[in-house]
């Protein structure tokens, strides 16, 4: 029903309406071009920054970023559980596998230095930088189910969505479906294993913590902003994530984490060999 | 509630077969049957995923599974979640009193980065999950982490874990039973560069019952 007087009743007036809208700022928004973005890292010139965000907690994106991407998440105030999924952007059914993760290093915590793997023996993306070491390879995300029963709701459009929910939004729209989603890892809220293999939840390791990914190989990064599936909380109370995108270069063979460990050397070959093969890097050849 | 594997196996058997040492294995269980593993001759891997036999869709959930009981161990009473968090199986009797969820499935390609390039002609788990995988329309995507029956994998203070020496011994039993209709991939461990075998793989028996 039309209201008497009402400024949208046309479709002139509506436009006009909508275009009025223009130019609001809120706090989790992406700011376009990325080089408008205020508070960029020193060492990271305007032009170089790809993407500026801040995703609301119970909120998602995603991003497919070029081999030697450096992607940083920070967790702004202290209470965001970044959920992170990765799929090689070219033949998105090699993607993270947890399992190899771990497993290949030999360790099961996070943190700087640590190369998520896939399940082709490469390196999807090395951790360059972390300054919260309170992260989880086991816990996976949050499913409708689950938090239906432990805040009443696990919608998308609800107060506390699960992250199965919003991955499954954010792999759609990457040409992906259910059977992509293998299990996941999270950063900002750590979890240890106790002797007898209980899980326990240590929580946020306080507020403005990063965590810098760098690409190794063309990525399809899928990521959601909500509470750990151990989170003990009564109530959702995540907050906002900071998703920062600039140039970079993948792993060099002179880069000291490429002959940290020798099963690393064997993942940073394997990746070389793959990239080279897919012409990603194209070898110069002299000829004489 | 412990049942007695005698007891479970007592009931109507519908399947009773032996999966040589190496090889893939599959079939559905119906709700409410019981599978009971036999690891034959001792410290056998069992790599196992199971999938909605009526949407392979949702599947097995390591995750789920280890947030539901707290706890990366597997062991009587566990329940196998799916990935919508509703259980697939419950383990109703156990033996050994360890098993793994977190350390995957051995592949040509991971064995390239754990023991060399030397050793990814070897056949492996995920070889076998896509081989018997295939037959039911399923693919590589369908592959996610998955439990290892008999496997060791403890985790150090300092986050340090590894596959160790096996907890099994000949004859050692589990009994799961299907708390939906389960379709169920099973690769019996092919791998010999690490003790998850005893370094010799062996046969294991597959029973299914119908109580």
């Amino acid at each position: 029903m039309t209201a008497e007087g009402s400024s949208t009743a046309s479709t002139h007036g509506a436009r006009d309406h909508a275009r009025s809208q223009a130019g609001r700022v809120v706090t989790t928004m992406p700011v376009l071009p990325a080089s408008a973005w205020t508070t960029r890292p020193e060492d990271v010139e305007a032009d170089d920054l790809l993407w500026a965000e801040t995703v609301a907690g119970g909120g998602y994106t995603h991003l497919r970023v070029e081999r030697g991407t450096i992607v940083r998440l920070r967790d702004l105030e202290g209470a965001a559980c970044a959920h992170v999924l990765l799929h090689h952007a070219v033949q998105p059914w090699e993607r993270l596998n947890v399992a190899d993760t771990t497993k290949v290093s030999w360790q099961a915590y996070l943190g700087r230095g640590s190369l998520l793997l896939s399940d082709q023996g490469r390196v999807l993306a090395s951790i360059v930088d972390d300054s919260s070491g309170a992260h989880d390879a086991f816990c996976g995300t949050s499913t409708l189910a689950g938090n239906v029963a432990r805040y009443g709701d696990g919608s998308p459009q609800g107060p506390s969505p699960a992250g199965r929910e919003l991955f499954l939004l954010a792999a759609a729209k990457q040409g992906m479906s259910a059977r992509d989603l293998p299990p996941s890892l999270s950063f900002f809220q750590g979890v240890r294993v106790e002797t007898d293999g209980g899980l326990s939840f240590v929580g946020s390791a306080g507020p403005d913590r990063v965590v810098t990914l760098r690409a190794e190989l063309p990525l399809v990064m899928l990521v959601a902003n909500v509470a750990h599936p151990l989170d003990p909380s009564p109530s959702d109370r995540t907050s906002s994530l900071e998703v920062l995108a600039w140039r970079g270069r993948p792993t060099a063979p002179t880069d000291p984490l490429w002959t940290a460990t020798p099963e690393g050397e064997r993942a940073f070959l394997n990746t070389a060999a793959h990239a080279a093969l897919l012409g990603l890097e194209p070898v110069a050849r002299e000829r004489v | 509630m412990t049942l007695d594997i005698d007891t479970l196996l007592a009931g109507g058997v519908v399947l009773d077969e032996v999966v040589p040492a190496r090889a893939a294995w599959s079939t559905v269980v119906l709700a409410g049957s019981v599978l009971t593993i036999v690891d034959l001759e001792g410290n056998q891997a069992v790599d196992f995923l199971a999938y909605n036999a009526h949407d392979t869709a949702e599947r097995y959930s390591a995750p789920d599974t280890m947030v539901r009981q707290g706890n990366i161990f597997l062991g009587m009473g566990s329940v196998l979640c799916s990935n919508e968090s509703r259980p697939l199986l419950t383990v109703v009797a156990d033996e050994v009193g360890r098993h793994d969820t977190i350390g995957g499935a051995c592949s040509k390609e991971s064995n390239s980065l754990r023991y060399g390039h030397h050793t990814v002609h070897q056949h492996g788990c995920v070889d076998n999950f896509l081989s018997v995988g295939a037959r039911w329309g399923l693919g590589k995507r369908d592959l996610v982490s998955n439990v290892n029956w008999y496997m060791n994998v403890p985790v150090e203070s300092d986050g340090t874990l590894g596959i160790v020496d096996g907890l099994s011994a000949p004859g050692r039993r589990l009994s799961l039973r299907a708390e939906m209709d389960t379709l169920v991939l099973v690769s019996n461990c092919p791998q010999v560069n690490n003790p998850c075998n005893g370094f010799d793989p062996t046969p294991v028996r597959m029973v299914v019952t119908r109580p």
